[in-house]
Parts: structure tokens; C-alpha cells; sequence
């Protein structure tokens, strides 16, 4: 009795979290005549409105784009953090605490009193329409740091000392000593970074104009909101598809290191 | 190890340190010194005094867009708690397709928030949404979940919990797989009621948790941009105007950037004293 009860919530929860993504992906292969009336399945199917979205914006491009910056983030977090990480956990020095408070401040502190004066200084640096606007300003992650720093501090001082005995310096007991046995970590890291990336919209949209340069979910929420759709919903639906695909597509297949990267964070976007 | 002074740490830290002077300390400040002054990026900066703020406390805007913010707050977080908690409290019992269940409430954490809304876009349409239509073929009237000013709100921290779930399921999964079984055990012993088990050996162990679910609720609902951006550009009649789409659309369509910043700061303000309110509450209640 109580355990049909468990499996009907469930299922009926499952249901309503997959539902609107199968709609979404059957609207955006239905006429737009038949969009109205649309619940479950459409009478005819028709791949025009990707066709007419592949006209209007350079969709493909903007894909490109996104997979470059992340990819360039994720790189450049998983390099520095591990630095960062290391320095703090297994170095003395003075001011290590200072660092590490500073790193505390930095995460609590909300991005909405950072937000005007960063794109101020991407304007004063002229990196506005550039590349490095979306990459520089994110290549530290505080929470990144603090990851490899627990990760760090379970490593035994003794392979440490063995590769500084072979000549090892930092860098290398890093990324060639340390790195095989710290996988788990990297790869967290490597999932909840690029993810965020790939997802981040309010600033792209405040540094990037050109359109070659936008990342896809910038592309698709102005092709959205702005007049280019022309309203047709099939259109707008299509977009919103192809920006979906690549991650669901990945979630299928690694959905076990997914959910463990974000359980063991607890961070969200 | 050597005792003497080694430049390697200073070394390994340096691109931090340059990167928080450059994109921390320096806007925190540059913030501050900014909310004095008037400017919009072309012309010559101008000193305003307290003219920034003496504005914010006038502007009906800044006060809406926090009254939207406090409705979305007092819907969001107790749903999202609610629903998370309890599929959770399902999931952590002995049951078949589990990992099924929780992927499938899981996909919407992954998926970009400008698909969801999108998404839940269409389906809150006034005529051809789902939801208008499966109520109409039921005879209910219609409602405009994103048309009318007290609904539209709510529609956007549903999409929001829905969103969510998933994340706030696994960390409550975790908190629960703390508790030994042998604490219902004897619970169950004594005889103590599904309820009592709940509210004196599940919820405690979930404290931390829970905390974790209500700041990051709240700082998400503070955060709130691309839902309004694209559902509703802010309307109807500003009855969804969150507090960044406000400083957004002030620096970067009405190009005043003291004035943004000044919100920025205050709303940042407010932000860091509800969660320290928060942390208090909740820690007061452990004891």
C-alpha cells in the first residue's frame, strides 16, 4: 500500500519533469497552424522551422563559440585552482590564512555589486566584442580552489618529497605526481565549470554585440526576445532545442558523474 | 622541508592574487566610489553626492522590483523545500528504477535556465499553453499565469522549483543517508508515529541542509534575470521586474551607470544581511 503509493508520486513527478522537453521537442518539428492545439503528439511533422532558423542566425557559429569559451574556462580553472589549491594546502607561508579568508569574502560576495564595474573595466580594456572577455574574467574560481585544497590535503607528504627528491619542481608534482590520483576532483572541477560557463547568459549579453561572437544561449535568448522570430513559436522552440540537445546528449551518457559532481558541491549553475 | 623564506607559494598564488585586485577588490571599491557620481560611460564622470541614493529611495521601481523579489522568496523557498524533502524522503527507501527517478527530476538542473524558460514559456500560453488547455477541456477558466500582475510572479518560482528539484533531492539525499537505521529502529520500538520519526530523527539530520536549500534559494531569488528577461521583459505593469533585470536595464538601456551601481551595492547589501539573518535563525533553532 504505502510502496504503490511511493511509485505513483514518483512516476507522476517523472512525468511532469520530462514532459515539457518531449512538448518542446515535438513543437518544434509542428506547422505552426498546428502549434495551438498541440498536447502531445502533432498530426504532421515538418523540419521547417529549423531551416528557417539555420537562415536567420548562425546558430552553428555560435555553438562553436560556446564550445571555444568554456572549454577555454574550464582549462584555465582546472590549471590555476590546482595552484591555488596546492599553495594552500600543502605549503607554509605567510599570509596563507589572509588567502585563504580572502577566498571566503570572494565567494559570499554577491556578483551584483561586481557586475557594472567589471564591464567598465572589459570597456577600459577594450575587450568588448573579444574573446577574452568571456574567458579572462572567469578563469578564477574560488570554489574550484577550495576543492582541490581538501582534495590536496589528503595526499600523502611522502610523494611529495619523493618528487622533489627526483627534482620535481612545483608545477610538475602538480600536474604530473599529483594530478593521476586526484581524478575524482578534476573531474567535479571540470563538469560544474564548464557547465556554468556553457549556461551563463546576463554576461555575454553585456559584452558581446557582434553576432559572430555570441555563445549559443546568448544567440538563442535574443533571437527569442527580439523581433527575428517573428513570433513563430516552432522557430523560436527549434533554437531552444539545438541549445539543449548537446547537454542532454552528455547528461545521458555521463549522468553518474554529473550527479556526483553537483552532491558533492552543492553548487547550482 | 626548509625553514627559510621561498618565493614558489608567492609564485603558485600570484595569478589569484592579480585576478582578485583586478576583478574583485578594484570593482568592490569602484562600485562604492561610483554610487557618488553620475555618469554614462561617455562623457566626463560627474560628482553627485548622496544623489544616487537619495533617488533609489524615491524610485517606486527600486521598492517594486524588492516587493517582487519578497513574493517570489515566500513562494519559492517553502515549495521548493516541500517538494525536494519529500520526493527525497520517497527516493531514500528501498525501491526499483531509482536511479531512473532521479536522473529523470535531475535534467532540468543541467539544462541552460534560458531553454527552461522557453519551454515554460509556451506552456503557460494565455490560449494555446498546456496548462490553459488541459484546464479549459476540464470547463475551468483560463488563467494568465504570465499575463496577469498577481500571477505572473508565482509562474516564475514554479518554473524556478521545478528547476531546482533535482539539485535540492540529491543534498537532501545525502543529509538522510547520515542517519543510521538503527535510530527508526528503536524508534520504531518505542513506538513513536511516522511523524514524530520524522520531526525528531529525520530533521535534524537534514538541519544543514536545509539551510544550504533556503540561501541558495535566496540568493537565486535575487538573482533572478533571464526567467523575467524572456517570459515577460519585466511586466505586466512591472509585477515581475526582478532586482537584476532593474540594474540591468538601467545601465545598459538608460546608460546610468552611478545609478546601477548604486542599486548594486544596496542590493548586494541586502542580499548578505538576509543570509546572515538566515545562518543566525537557523543555527538558534539547532540548540
Amino acid at each position: 500500500m504505502r510502496k504503490s503509493f511511493t511509485y505513483i508520486v514518483l512516476i507522476v513527478g517523472t512525468i511532469s519533469f520530462i514532459y515539457p522537453f518531449f512538448w518542446m521537442i515535438m513543437a518544434s518539428v509542428t506547422p505552426e497552424k498546428e502549434l495551438i492545439h498541440l498536447i502531445f503528439w502533432p498530426e504532421s511533422f515538418t523540419l521547417g522551422n529549423y531551416t528557417k532558423m539555420f537562415e536567420k542566425i548562425p546558430i552553428g557559429r555560435s555553438l562553436l563559440n560556446s564550445v571555444f569559451v568554456s572549454s577555454m574556462v574550464t582549462f584555465g580553472v582546472i590549471v590555476f585552482s590546482a595552484m591555488v589549491g596546492y599553495a594552500l594546502a600543502k605549503i607554509k607561508f605567510a599570509g596563507r590564512d589572509l588567502i585563504f579568508y580572502v577566498i571566503i569574502f570572494t565567494m559570499t560576495l554577491p556578483f551584483q555589486i561586481t557586475l557594472i564595474p567589471n564591464y567598465i573595466t572589459i570597456v577600459k580594456l577594450g575587450w568588448v566584442d573579444q574573446y577574452t572577455a568571456l574567458i579572462i574574467p572567469f578563469l578564477i574560481n574560488n570554489f574550484a580552489i577550495l576543492l582541490f585544497r581538501q582534495s590536496f590535503m589528503s595526499v600523502p607528504q611522502a610523494l611529495i618529497d619523493a618528487g622533489r627528491i627526483d627534482g620535481c619542481g612545483e608545477l610538475r608534482i602538480i600536474f604530473q605526481v599529483l594530478f593521476p590520483i586526484i581524478i575524482p576532483t578534476i573531474v567535479t572541477v571540470g563538469i560544474i565549470t564548464f557547465m556554468s560557463t556553457w549556461n551563463e547568459v546576463l554576461w555575454p549579453l553585456i559584452v558581446i554585440r557582434e553576432e559572430q561572437l555570441m555563445t549559443m544561449p546568448q544567440l538563442v535568448t535574443l533571437f527569442s526576445v527580439g523581433g527575428r522570430s517573428e513570433n513563430q513559436l516552432g522557430v523560436k522552440l527549434a533554437s531552444a532545442v539545438l541549445l539543449a540537445l548537446p547537454i542532454i546528449i552528455t547528461f545521458i551518457f555521463f549522468q553518474k558523474y554529473f550527479i556526483q559532481s553537483m552532491a558533492s558541491s552543492g553548487i547550482k549553475e | 622541508m626548509k625553514n627559510g623564506f621561498s618565493i614558489k607559494p608567492y609564485l603558485l598564488i600570484a595569478p589569484y592574487l592579480l585576478f582578485f585586485l583586478v576583478f574583485v577588490l578594484f570593482p568592490v571599491g569602484f562600485s562604492f566610489y561610483l554610487t557618488f557620481h553620475k555618469w554614462n560611460i561617455i562623457s566626463p564622470m560627474e560628482y553627485s553626492g548622496l544623489d544616487n541614493y537619495a533617488r533609489m529611495f524615491n524610485d517606486r521601481l527600486f521598492w517594486q522590483s524588492l516587493r517582487n523579489t519578497v513574493w517570489f522568496l515566500a513562494i519559492h523557498i517553502p515549495l521548493q523545500i516541500v517538494v525536494s524533502l519529500g520526493l527525497a524522503v520517497l527516493l531514500n527507501s528501498n525501491i526499483w528504477f531509482k536511479n531512473f527517478f532521479r536522473a529523470s527530476f535531475f535534467l532540468p538542473v543541467i539544462i541552460s535556465g534560458v531553454v527552461v524558460t522557453i519551454m515554460w514559456q509556451q506552456l503557460y500560453g494565455f490560449h494555446s499553453g498546456v496548462f490553459n488547455q488541459i484546464l479549459s477541456n476540464m470547463g475551468i477558466s483560463r488563467i494568465g499565469w504570465l499575463t496577469d500582475t498577481t500571477m505572473a510572479m508565482p509562474s516564475i518560482a514554479i518554473m524556478a522549483t521545478w528547476k531546482n528539484v533535482g539539485l535540492y533531492i540529491i543534498l537532501f539525499l545525502v543529509g538522510l543517508q547520515t542517519v543510521p537505521a538503527s535510530y527508526y529502529e528503536a524508534a520504531d520500538i518505542e513506538g513513536a508515529s511516522a511523524w514524530q520519526k520524522f520531526w525528531h530523527i529525520t530533521l535534524p539530520a537534514i538541519n544543514p541542509t536545509l539551510f544550504m536549500v533556503i540561501v541558495f534559494s535566496t540568493i537565486g531569488g535575487f538573482s533572478l534575470f533571464i526567467e523575467p528577461y524572456v517570459m515577460t521583459g519585466g511586466g505586466p505593469l512591472n509585477s515581475t521586474l526582478s532586482s537584476v533585470l532593474y540594474i540591468y536595464k538601467q545601465a545598459f538601456e538608460f546608460f546610468h551607470m552611478g545609478y546601477a551601481a548604486t542599486l548594486g551595492f544596496i542590493f548586494a547589501l541586502i542580499i548578505l544581511t538576509v543570509v546572515i539573518i538566515q545562518k543566525r535563525f537557523i543555527e538558534t533553532k539547532d540548540e
